[in-house]
């Protein structure tokens, strides 16, 4: 868990520029850490390349926290 | 009503300076931006120097997540007008309606190295992995775009690409807007970023570069007989242009008025220059600044360093000008910046504006031995005191594009 979390968090203060403090399990992309729409498709570009895995359209709109990020990552790896 | 236009700010991200003034005493010094590239491996290439804009970091100018998704040109192009803004102590929120604020930023070619990098990525690992960024990063526009969202303006905005004239156009129609009443301050100016294989290689290609590799500070020499081609830089030339109404109400220091712009087109061949349209353009230049050609008494050239457009150029100096031709003073500050392009026109013009304000005209430097065909005052090697009042910067374009700016000294 704590591993994923870290992975994730690291993408997110480089691409997203956010503060590590302010990204917490349920911040959202879009509403809490000032990501548009092309900055999700980036996000889970690099999700997949970190994680080796490969996230579908449909599956990518569901996930808009950290938090279910870390979730989908844990039960898809 | 016409509105007189006046330049308060300048900004410049050069090889021979990130700041006006760093860059204007590099100027009246004779220096050479030109070296060795540093930014890839050059082995294989005919030509291997350039005028690269060395230590530029972007994060001393903007946030990190904005820069990351700036193509180089457009870190450039904001860069400079976080000088040229500083430079102007124009606040935009604070000093003036952001509606009535416009941007015209030019770009010869835009985002190349975005395009190189990306294109990389769709050949090797296939489109699922191609950046959402892409096609915003590179298309050439984006600077006047990233320009406008920063700071807040929300005026006429737009981009020409008229390759090495696109600088030159921006400030032309920006100057129009102004004196046509649509807007009361203009950002603008131009910017390029091609120092990348592509843009390398594709020059070589076209034989238009100097290949003076073993000796990059004499490579470009503008007139002089050994030249042999131009050298590519990279940056970006902006200025803050606003009606005179409008700086004088807020106390605005005044480099100098912009008076006349002309623009033409050869409708002669892609990249074979021929004199008649620059003649013509001129013309138009000093016909829209209500003015005579012998009031003109210094023209920033295009002047690239390649054999045939130098003595296109003098030609069609003395097309437009006559006899007075022999009597100005001509230099080509590319044999100090290289050939930025796009933003060549940007970078021009704020010399030309420093040139009004200091009454110094810059010098073609690496000119010993004058080609007997460009037979007029090139002002070589040292920088000169003169007594200027009317400036002309020239800037022509592969495809025929011509554009002619016209500044004076500005008096109340």
């Amino acid at each position: 868990m704590s591993d994923v979390l870290d992975r994730v968090k690291r993408i997110v203060i480089d691409r997203l520029g956010a503060d590590e403090a302010e990204i917490k399990l349920e911040s959202s992309f879009k509403d809490d850490l000032g990501a548009d729409s092309l900055d999700v498709v980036e996000l889970v570009m690099e999700l997949e390349d970190e994680f080796d895995l490969e996230i579908s359209d449909e599956d990518a709109e569901k996930i808009t926290t950290v938090g279910e990020v870390v979730t989908y990552i844990q039960s898809h790896t | 009503m016409k509105h007189r236009v006046v330049i308060t700010g300048l900004g410049v991200m050069t090889s021979l300076g990130k700041d006006k003034d760093t860059f204007w005493n590099n100027i009246i010094t004779g220096q050479s931006g030109v070296s060795t590239i540093e930014s890839f491996d050059v082995s294989g290439y005919p030509t291997q120097i350039a005028a690269e804009v060395k230590d530029f970091n972007a994060e001393d100018y903007m946030e990190r997540k904005e820069a990351r998704k700036m193509d180089r040109f457009v870190q450039f192009a904001e860069a400079a007008t976080v000088e040229a803004l500083k430079d102007s102590k124009l606040n935009i929120a604070e000093d003036t309606d952001p509606e009535r604020v416009g941007v015209i930023i030019g770009s010869g070619i835009g985002g190349l190295g975005t395009f190189e990098d990306q294109h990389a990525i769709l050949m090797q690992k296939g489109p699922k992995r191609v950046s959402p960024f892409f096609i915003p990063m590179m298309i050439a526009n984006m600077a006047s775009g990233h320009v406008s969202i920063l700071h807040g303006a929300k005026g006429p905005n737009l981009a020409p690409v008229s390759a090495c004239a696109s600088g030159s156009h921006a400030i032309g129609d920006s100057f129009k807007f102004i004196r046509d009443g649509e807007a009361d301050v203009m950002i603008t100016g131009g910017a390029e970023a091609t120092i990348r294989p592509s843009g390398l290689g594709g020059f070589c290609a076209m034989r238009a570069m100097s290949t003076r590799n073993d000796d990059a500070t004499t490579a470009s020499r503008p007139f002089d007989t050994g030249r042999d081609g131009f050298v590519m830089g990279e940056g970006s030339g902006i200025m803050i242009l606003e009606s005179l109404e409008h700086a004088q109400k807020r106390g605005a220091h005044i480099y100098a008025e912009v008076i006349g712009y002309g623009l033409s087109a050869d409708a002669h061949h892609m990249t074979e220059p021929d004199p008649d349209g620059p003649a013509r353009c001129m013309k138009m230049a000093i016909r829209s600044a209500g003015i005579a050609p012998e009031d003109i008494d210094y023209i920033n050239a295009h002047g690239t360093s390649t054999p045939v457009g130098d003595k296109s150029e003098t030609k069609a100096i003395k097309l437009a000008l006559g006899d007075h031709a022999y009597n100005i003073a001509v230099s080509s500050t590319k044999s100090m910046t290289g050939h930025l392009l796009g933003a060549a026109g940007g970078i021009e013009a704020v010399i030309c504006a420093l040139s009004l304000e200091n009454q110094i005209i810059a010098p073609t430097i690496n000119l010993h031995n004058q080609d007997p065909e460009c037979d007029l005052d090139y002002v070589p090697n040292e920088a000169r005191k003169a007594d200027l009042n009317v400036v002309m910067s020239n800037s022509f374009g592969f495809g025929g594009h011509n554009a002619s700016v016209i500044l004076k000294k500005f008096e109340v």
